[in-house]
């Protein structure tokens, strides 16, 4: 992308992407909720664009043309597949129907030729508030794009050259250059700071080779990775929570780290190292105090900066001076580009794991990905017809047994995936929205034995894979496939992917459909209460034989907005992180054991004929529902799970003695048991040695140690094995804000007590709070949304504190109303369950 | 004297053979008073090693955790819960056939009251085992007792089926035991008098409770029968029904049904009968007790089951038709996509109780069949194993795929060690069994004297010589010995 900027006349630069400003966002193969320039802002962007006021439902459009499924493909309104080699075919596809610069190539599939021309359509009319993006790593590819984006008047709307975003500088030939030169002996000293090409570059194996040739070879680095195992010097610098450090992501904002942690072992920063080594005795603190305090102004300043965490010089809106001159000869090359057939690889970098990085940290490893729910290990992911061709696997015609068996057993077939002499040999997962011929596989896998015992022996390296196209690396390739006739599990939190057209658990519609019969949700709902309560009777009260609690004062609840959330599971990691969740391992998530308070429920909407074809994908966060007349509460025999004055179904871990009848009991799920010792903590010793059955994964016992446990939340009781656990809307924290506005004598304030999942909410689809007081934002949400608002379940009565906003996908098509929307089902199940009680 | 002749068709003899008293108290002291066969001593052995695997499977899973059994997030119980209510279930036809059938009268059941409500104590004990070691946290396993505590304001929650369960159960087995043992003291005593060996006659004494046969000591005996019949007659009825509300009381589709309560009872009768088949056969032929567990017993008992087996039929059918006629679609799917449809990951276990439950028994409807031996055993056993499945075809596929599809669980096959702990409660159970064969008279030697004179068979005798006297030799010996 920098040098196609460059050979387009920004320079070699990347400029801001202004999701929220976009009407119509086009992305080709870009996965800009997951790993694309910088996720966290593109969500916070694009969430805003997502977001309906439902006076006048609008909403941004989002196209995606892309080989495999990514989470942004799943968030997209209309998504056309292709083969990973033809994304530059497409990109001068759509230049081609928005102005006919360039002669458009010929794309044999209808469909995706038709997709195409509605989103150049689409990008035409919506001149100035159009975005292109594309995630290929080909510069003729990037040209083209720049090309569109100048076509469609993006600069200066959509895209920003004022403020130029610098998360990426690096450029693959000075890697190739630099290896060349390593071999050839011309390098005397390489020092290696943040990096692991041994591992990363799609020749590590050549880049290790080189390493030995040169003089001086130091890595900085936290852990012995593949690249430190081989230079001569290991200087282990500070944790990034010990380090001090200054970066300037954006232009014009500088932001400043410093440590939160004193040094845990005998460890120097690199900078310190650098400045020492260079003879500069002062520390890199000093150093960049001096220098940011001379920077700004004044000492004052700089502190003020860094307690603010960020020094900002605002910056302007620039369209930038795009040049076509590079147009004509990169669309020739695309043209020219020879034609792959047969299966191609694509490597995808997970949310959780990104290059690599995430490797070594359990909670990262433990989070499901977004679209296949499976974590510890990658996978290749297939679409239906490959699996059909390839495996005999039909799990579209298929007797319904075979299909069953696949879903229900996570031994999945292996295929050994080989280009030459390189191969490798993973399970595969059939997953609905694939191109057919492409296979999609995780990289950040396979790792060294001495990167510890979390990343250590999961999974496989799928870098060689990669190749160098010209300057640059592409990361798809040609490849053979072949059927290994043998099994492996996959550890998938979860299994079955269609929600089967329970509108009692999900609402989702098109925008369309939306507009033509907007008070569909409210009507059922009314339905609902009527059954229950008559039309002047307290349905609350008349649903349920048992009584109803009085929430005087504070009562919380929590409203989720479907249509903001993305299902990067940001969430699920904070959760993680906040009420020291355990992490169980491989092994206990293939048994279905894992301990997660909050999950993603991601259900695909394919078409039964050809699941291949994805209309859309749903991303439904759920947790315990806080219920009011709670299933769970009534059948517990030590009323070791109770209602809270606050509205809170409240765990007494204490109490538990682990009947596990609250959690069957529990329609969402949500209950989690502490089937061993997960934790250490238990008041028996030297439980954690099980070999027969439920043997525990390494990183069970790493989580357990003296170093890992500091990352406990000391406000949140570790449990012991044998008793329940789950949500409790961050009790701790409501309690604490609470108590500070008890010390300052004043009524709490809203958005004082917010949940650590609602924090981590890039796409703010989380809003918690007090529902008693109709001036918080949460009664406002509620109050404002009454067209789209639901309780999942809403018919067993129970009562659910946790409201959710139906799912909106923004296309023309009207889902016919009778025998589907309108479809009575719930009304009637709830007239039934009414009737039962 | 053609007139007086009479002979019972309908009623056959309850006791084959021509006995008197003696020869009953020497029939069924026998295995008590001599040395075990070898057969025995190879049952126990079995039974032992049985119990200690049991107890090994749950030490295990004490020490490391429920993890050690093969459940998961979404199927919260599974092999621990259909075992305690098999066993429970199992347990009933003692109290039935005790309890009930006294107070109907019934002079068939003293043949095989005792061994049947042994049957229940074992069976009880056995499924008291699961709620109790399938807790997570089993040393807090007294916090489901309603005592005085210094824990505050907690307190047990008396909205939870669970603890009805506690109550329910123990209960249960109160009665059962005290009903039991209170019929064995006037058997007690008849050993003890037996007694050889001082130790038997200490062991035996200490037992009995100095029962002495006194008039008074049979009236209150009596008196005490009938009020524990009383109070075990309604337990027949709530204890599966109690243990039915665990499920019916809920939410889960499949667990939220109506018709649990008399579903589970008749289900209860069934299963324990088939049970009470499986041991009587056993142990009439391994103890030579033929004459008192007769062809009779064993043909009265399979009509009880043809009776329950169809009651338990019906249910699953009016289920099938609730669930389709509710219109509820988590119901339906429960039904017809979990059970019904054999495609699905479960499928093969309701069709298996289908065909053992429902399906198998009605060959009962044959007087030949019924009175099979051979068949009856087999039968049984096949009893047994499809309500087995019926516990597991209501916990599992009811919870393993509920209301939410992104819960569905994987396949939830046993561990080792939730098969040991199951194989450890068979242990414990004929441990127990065979050990009462042993020490105890396996028919209730008081009670069978009382119906031993409404053998057809030994009035007929009593007629002959009647019969053959002149009218008017008749009319003398009989005509004064009211009145005088």
């Amino acid at each position: 992308m920098l040098q196609a900027n460059e050979a387009s006349g920004f320079g070699r630069k990347l400029p801001s992407y202004q999701f929220d400003a976009a009407k119509v966002i086009v992305s080709l193969d870009a996965d800009f909720l997951g790993n694309w320039m910088n996720p966290v802002e593109n969500g916070v962007g694009y969430g805003k664009g997502r977001k309906i006021d439902e006076k006048n439902p609008q909403m941004s459009k989002h196209y995606q043309f892309e080989g495999h499924l990514s989470t942004t493909g799943a968030n997209a309104d209309e998504r056309f597949t292709h083969r990973p080699s033809e994304t530059g075919a497409v990109a001068l596809a759509l230049l081609a129907a928005i102005n006919g610069s360039v002669s458009a190539p010929s794309i044999a599939d209808a469909k995706l030729k038709a997709g195409i021309e509605k989103a150049a359509a689409d990008l035409k009319t919506h001149n100035g508030a159009g975005l292109v993006v594309s995630g290929s790593n080909d510069v003729n590819v990037q040209i083209v794009v720049n090309a569109i984006n100048a076509a469609i008047g993006a600069y200066g709307s959509t895209i920003n050259w004022g403020v130029t975003s610098n998360y990426r500088q690096g450029v693959d030939k000075r890697v190739s250059d630099l290896l060349s030169q390593m071999e050839a002996g011309q390098v005397g000293a390489l020092l290696i700071a943040d990096a692991n090409p041994v591992y990363t570059y799609f020749d590590g194996e050549r880049f290790g080779k080189a390493l030995a040739k040169v003089k001086l070879t130091v890595s900085f680095s936290e852990r012995l990775d593949e690249t430190t195992a081989l230079c001569q010097y290991s200087v282990p610098t500070h944790h990034f929570l010990e380090s001090w450090g200054d970066a300037e992501p954006k232009s014009g904002l500088v932001s400043f780290m410093q440590p939160t942690i004193h040094p845990l072992f005998k460890t120097r920063q690199w900078q310190t190292s650098l400045l020492k080594w260079s003879g500069n005795d002062t520390t890199y603190e000093t150093y960049l105090r001096n220098y940011w305090s001379g920077k700004i102004g004044s000492v004052e300043l700089f502190e003020e900066s860094l307690s603010r965490g960020i020094w900002e010089t605002p910056g302007t809106v620039s369209a930038g001076a795009y040049s076509g001159g590079a147009l004509a000869n990169a669309a020739n090359a695309i043209s020219a580009a020879p034609k792959v057939s047969g299966a191609e690889i694509v490597l995808y970098q997970k949310v959780s794991i990104g290059a690599g990085a995430g490797a070594s940290n359990p909670w990262l490893q433990e989070l499901p990905d977004p679209i296949s729910k499976a974590c510890w290990g990658n996978y290749a992911l297939i679409s239906m017809k490959m699996a059909k061709e390839l495996l005999g696997l039909d799990l579209v015609n298929g007797s319904e047994k075979s299909k069953n068996n696949y879903e229900y057993y996570p031994q999945k077939p292996v295929i050994k995936i080989a280009i030459g002499e390189k191969s490798v040999e993973l399970p595969v997962l059939v997953i609905p929205g694939m191109n057919e011929n492409t296979i999609a596989v995780a990289v950040g896998y396979g790792r060294a034995d001495s990167l510890g015992k979390t990343a250590a022996g999961i999974g496989a390296n799928v870098y060689p894979f990669a190749k160098l196209n010209g300057e640059t690396v592409s990361y798809s390739n040609a490849v053979e496939i072949t059927d290994m006739k043998r099994k492996e599990k996959i550890a998938q939190m979860q299994i079955h992917n269609s929600y089967e057209g329970r509108l009692d658990v999900v609402r989702e519609t098109t925008l369309a459909t939306f507009k033509q019969r907007p008070t569909e949700i409210l009507d059922a709902r009314n339905h609902l209460k009527e059954a229950y309560g008559g039309k002047e009777g307290d349905f609350r009260k008349e649903g349920t034989l048992y009584g109803v609690h009085a929430n005087p004062g504070l009562k919380w609840g929590m409203n989720i907005d479907m249509n903001a959330c993305y299902g990067c599971g940001a969430c699920v990691v904070a959760c993680h992180a906040e009420n020291n969740v355990p992490v169980v391992g491989k092994n206990e998530v293939l048994r279905y054991h894992d301990m997660h308070w909050l999950r993603i429920d991601r259900y695909f909407v394919s078409d039964k004929e050809n699941p291949d074809d994805l209309k859309g994908v749903v991303f439904q966060p759920m947790m315990c529902q806080h219920c009011d007349n709670a299933p769970c509460e009534n059948v517990c025999p030590v009323a070791a799970t109770n209602h809270s004055s606050e509205g809170i179904n409240q765990m007494a871990y204490n109490r538990c003695i682990g009947t596990r009848y609250c959690a069957n009991n529990c329609p969402y799920k949500v209950r989690r048991f502490n089937w061993a010792d997960y934790t250490g903590a238990d008041s028996f010793k030297n439980n954690q040695d099980q070999q027969t059955v439920g043997k525990l994964n390494d990183v069970v016992f790493q989580m357990n140690d003296e170093l890992t446990r500091m990352v406990l939340n000391p406000d949140v009781t570790v449990r012991s094995r044998g008793v329940m656990e789950k949500c409790s809307f961050c009790v701790q924290r409501t309690q604490a804000a609470k108590l500070q506005a008890k010390k300052e004598n004043r009524p709490l304030l809203d958005g004082e007590a917010k949940t650590a999942c609602q924090q981590a909410c890039a796409g703010d689809a989380i809003i918690f709070g007090n529902v008693n007081d109709p001036n918080t934002q949460i009664s406002k949400v509620r109050e404002e949304n009454p067209q789209r608002s639901f309780l999942v379940l809403e018919q067993l009565h129970v009562l659910p504190n946790v409201t959710y906003l139906a799912k909106v996908r923004n296309t023309d098509e009207i889902i016919p109303g009778k025998g589907h929307h309108a479809k009575p089902a719930t009304e009637h199940a709830g007239a039934e369950e009414g009737a039962h009680h | 004297m053609a007139l007086l002749r009479y002979e019972s068709q309908a009623r056959p003899p309850l006791v084959d053979g021509s006995k008197d008293y003696h020869q009953v108290t020497e029939d069924i002291c026998r295995p008590v008073e001599t040395k075990p066969s070898k057969l025995w001593w190879v049952g126990f052995l079995i039974s032992v090693v049985l119990l200690i695997f049991g107890i090994i499977s749950v030490a295990v899973e004490v020490i490391y955790g429920t993890g050690q059994w093969n459940l998961n997030k979404t199927i919260g119980w599974g092999w621990d819960i259909t075992n305690f209510v098999w066993w429970v279930g199992i347990g009933h036809a003692g109290t039935l056939i005790s309890a009930i059938l006294l107070l109907f009268r019934q002079g068939w059941r003293t043949g095989v009251n005792r061994a049947a409500e042994a049957m229940t104590i074992f069976a009880v004990m056995c499924a008291g085992q699961f709620p109790i070691w399938h807790m997570g946290r089993v040393w807090d396993a007294f916090f489901v007792l309603p005592y005085p505590n210094t824990r505050g304001p907690l307190w047990v929650n008396f909205n939870s089926p669970l603890l009805w369960d506690v109550f329910a159960i123990s209960t249960y087995f109160t009665v059962s035991l005290l009903f039991w043992y209170s019929g064995l003291l006037p058997d007690l005593a008849t050993l003890r008098d037996r007694a050889k060996v001082k130790w038997r006659k200490f062991f035996y004494g200490v037992a009995a409770f100095g029962w002495t046969g006194s008039t008074k000591h049979w009236q209150r005996h009596e008196a005490l029968s009938l009020v524990l019949a009383g109070l075990s007659t309604p337990l027949v009825l709530s204890v599966h029904t109690i243990v039915s509300f665990d499920f019916a009381t809920s939410v889960i589709p499949g667990w939220h049904t109506t018709i649990f309560p008399p579903y589970f009872v008749a289900g209860a009768i069934f299963s324990g009968f088939a049970m009470v088949q499986t041991l009587l056969l056993v142990t009439r032929k391994v103890l030579a007790l033929e004459d008192y567990i007769t062809i009779e017993h064993i043909e009265v008992m399979n009509k009880v089951i043809v009776l329950t087996g169809s009651i338990v039929g019906i249910a699953y059918l009016t289920e099938l038709f609730m669930a389709w006629y509710s219109a509820v679609p988590a119901e339906n799917f429960a039904f017809f996509e979990n059970r019904l449809n054999l495609n699905s990951p479960y499928g093969w276990s309701y069709w298996l109780m289908m065909g053992c439950n429902v399906l198998s028994p009605q060959i009962f409807w044959f007087r030949k069949m019924r009175r099979n031996i051979l068949l009856t055993f087999f039968m049984s056993i096949l009893v047994n194993i499809g309500m087995w499945f019926e516990r597991f075809v209501i916990i599992v596929t009811s919870i393993y795929r509920d209301y939410l599809p992104s819960s569905w669980s994987t396949y939830y096959s046993p561990s080792i060690w939730e098969i040991g702990f199951y194989m450890g409660t068979f242990g414990l159970f004929f441990t127990c069994y065979f050990l009462f064969a042993k020490f105890f008279p396996v028919i209730a030697i008081a009670e069978i004297k009382h119906i031993l004179k409404k053998n057809g068979e030994s009035y007929k005798n009593n007629m002959t010589e009647v019969e053959q006297e002149e009218i008017n030799k008749f009319g003398h010996d009989h005509s004064h010995d009211h009145g005088a």
